[in-house]
């Protein structure tokens, strides 16, 4: 019986019960008589598509590739059965640029890459400078350091999470993640000026030391942070829909994650114990108790709840450094003398001078230093041939080595959990493009 | 087993120096040149003879000079070897110095998580030959993309690799490696030569015909609206 679809007469009609004893709705139709029928679901099946496969594009415009990652992925059905990554949208050539500045010039640019991580990417390259500079920087400076990038490993999870949360469907987490990131942006205005982009850091000690009262600020923030880690656990963690659309994707045994290159919350979720700031210490790292957190199933659950973990281990550190705050320099001399000698005294006067102007000067050598971005192991591999700038200024970035790996993780999974593998791997587009 | 799959039980960095080992701890008042070595250097050079050109401590970071032609092997042998097992590699990349003279350089930064050691080997390629060393995809699947960057960034061939393609620039790119002492930090082409291609490309190259048909429906118009859109008049008002 051939059937017309008339939109303004469909209603719906109760037939019968479907499988779950429901009622059964179908859209009414009229036949050639004019008569008023039950529309019959289609019996024509859509033709056999097995063995067909479909290319789609996902991105480089698409809001879940965080930026302008662009991923072919080849899809029999629904599954992927291949997938191809492009990158470079993004490229800038920081490298190049960074071996025709000082190396105080270069720490702005450090902000720009990866954009969420700037305090701790400040501290990373002017570790590595002063490495190349044969530089000891102040115990007050040190602590300060802990704290800053302590705090850029909080703002950098929670807008991972956030993110995350609005990828997977959940709105309520982001408001309030993205709620305490803006607290913890008032204390980094309050202390550099900046909010993102902070350059805090200087060759030998720090931009600015902090204001009067900022360790009050930092103290409360202390205080009231881990309650709304605990809300958005009680929102997520055993949601049924968030676990049902997180567990079991991605999943990379320890072995691979290490072969792979995987670091960070990537690689500890494998079962990787490997944390840079405790096995290759540096700012004195070893000295404060933190835990190292440890996944055993290497899915995006385990993801999320090792960044949850150093979410409340990064508050137990800056608790730590508020304890242990000592007074004192901030800023070494050999670098650039205090600015009220220069206005009293003529031969400091030139030595400032020509610091700024020309730069100071390593002696040749190489340095690679890492850290424990909240990404990975972040590595600044600078090479000096006795100039004031750099030979070769490289930057190792952990979701670019992360990201190499996506591949692997969602081939044989579903389109829509290529998503939330994506968002688990925590990609800032300007650091793997650098 | 867990409730919902495989459980891996955890690899632990610095396992293989027993519960007895010291803690690592922050490196302080590092010598410029001259501190203690890593002792993988000194076991490279014990299992290949002749391979190892020169060992610098520099900062207190141990750098491993290899024939280029023995350098997978070596690279291998750390990997695998019991009392080695740099089974984690950091990063892959080249530096080329301002003495144009100077050799090109490949770098590879390798970590040891069961011992908590650190290496850098290092193959020199000398100016003139072929810039050609073998890839480490086949030990360390993370060294794909970093290859992949050092070819494209540096025109260095690493023999081996699945898919050399170039990563951050455009696979049709053809202006030379932009980390070379050679190319210009402003790219290729001055400014002036740029605007001149900019200003002679072919428009209906880059764009589709949709959009450059925005431009032909102007004439479609009528007349007197034409006129007003000449005249700069705000339409509508």
């Amino acid at each position: 019986m051939a059937t017309t679809k008339r939109t303004v007469e469909v209603a719906l009609s109760t037939t019968g019960l479907d499988a779950q004893g429901r009622p059964q709705r179908r859209p009414l139709a009229v036949d050639e008589g004019g008569n008023v029928v039950t529309m019959e679901p289609p019996t024509a099946m859509e033709p056999d598509l097995e063995g067909e496969h479909m290319l789609i594009n996902l991105g480089p415009q698409h809001p879940a590739t965080h930026g302008v990652l662009r991923l072919v992925l080849e899809l029999d059905g629904e599954t992927v059965v291949r997938c191809i990554p492009h990158i470079g949208y993004l490229h800038c050539g920081f490298e190049k640029i960074g071996e025709y500045r000082q190396y105080n010039q270069i720490i702005p640019w450090t902000d720009r890459e990866d954009y969420l991580n700037s305090p701790g990417n400040n501290v990373a390259f002017a570790l590595g400078a002063e490495r190349l500079f044969g530089i000891e920087v102040t115990e007050r400076c040190k602590v300060l350091r802990v704290m800053a990038c302590e705090l850029s490993r909080i703002i950098s999870h929670l807008v991972w999470l956030g993110t995350t949360c609005i990828d997977i469907g959940a709105y309520t987490p982001f408001l309030w993640a993205f709620q305490q990131r803006e607290k913890v942006y008032e204390l980094l205005e309050a202390w550099i000026g900046a909010r993102l982009t902070t350059t805090l850091t200087r060759v030998g000690g720090m931009g600015a030391d902090i204001p009067d009262g900022w360790t009050d600020m930092l103290s409360a923030f202390v205080s009231t942070f881990p309650n709304v880690v605990d809300e958005i656990d009680r929102i997520i963690t055993r949601n049924g829909i968030w676990v049902g659309r997180t567990v079991g994707l991605g999943v990379m045994s320890p072995e691979e994650a290490i072969n792979y290159g995987l670091s960070g919350p990537m690689g500890r979720a494998s079962g990787v114990a490997f944390d840079v700031r405790r096995d290759f210490p540096y700012l004195d790292y070893e000295t404060y108790d933190f835990d190292v957190a440890v996944g055993t199933n290497g899915d995006v659950y385990d993801r999320y709840l090792v960044r949850m973990e150093e979410l409340r281990q990064s508050t137990r550190i800056l608790a730590q450094t508020l304890k242990r705050l000592p007074d004192g320099p901030v800023n070494v001399d050999d670098i650039l003398p205090p600015k009220s000698r220069a206005t009293s005294d003529m031969e400091s006067m030139i030595h400032h001078f020509k610091q700024v102007m020309e730069g100071p000067r390593p002696p040749i050598g190489e340095s690679y230093v890492a850290v424990e971005s909240p990404k990975g192991e972040k590595g600044y591999y600078m090479v000096s041939d006795g100039s004031s700038k750099p030979v070769r200024w490289r930057i190792r970035p952990p979701s670019f080595v992360n990201l190499s790996a996506i591949p692997r993780m969602v081939e044989g999974h579903l389109l829509s959990d290529v998503i939330a593998i994506n968002a688990s791997i925590d990609i800032v587009m300007g650091e793997i493009d650098r | 087993m867990s409730k919902y799959g495989q459980s891996f039980s955890p690899v632990v960095a610095g396992s293989a120096l027993g519960s007895q080992a010291p803690a690592p701890v922050t490196p302080k008042s590092v010598p410029h040149r001259g501190g203690e070595p890593n002792p993988s250097a000194a076991a490279i050079g014990q299992q290949f003879a002749g391979a190892v050109k020169r060992v610098d401590v520099v900062w207190g970071e141990t750098t491993v000079y290899i024939d280029r032609d023995r350098v997978h092997d070596v690279i291998r042998w750390l990997h695998d070897d019991a009392s080695q097992q740099y089974d984690y590699l950091s990063d892959v990349t080249a530096v080329e110095f301002r003495d144009l003279e100077q050799p090109l350089e490949v770098v590879w930064h390798l970590r040891s998580l069961p011992y908590r050691r650190f290496l850098r080997v290092k193959v020199q390629l000398e100016k003139g030959t072929p810039l050609d060393v073998p890839s480490v995809w086949d030990i360390y699947r993370g060294a794909d993309w970093m290859e992949r960057e050092a070819y494209d960034m540096f025109g260095i061939t690493f023999a081996g690799h699945p898919d050399l393609r170039r990563l951050l620039m455009w696979e049709q790119y053809s202006e030379g490696y932009p980390l070379r002492k050679d190319f210009p930090l402003r790219g290729r082409f001055s400014r002036s030569e740029q605007l001149r291609q900019a200003l002679a490309a072919n428009p209906e190259a880059r764009y589709s015909q949709d959009e450059l048909s925005i431009a032909e429906a102007f004439e479609d118009l009528p007349a007197d609206m034409r006129r007003r859109l000449q005249r700069g008049d705000k339409v509508g008002e």
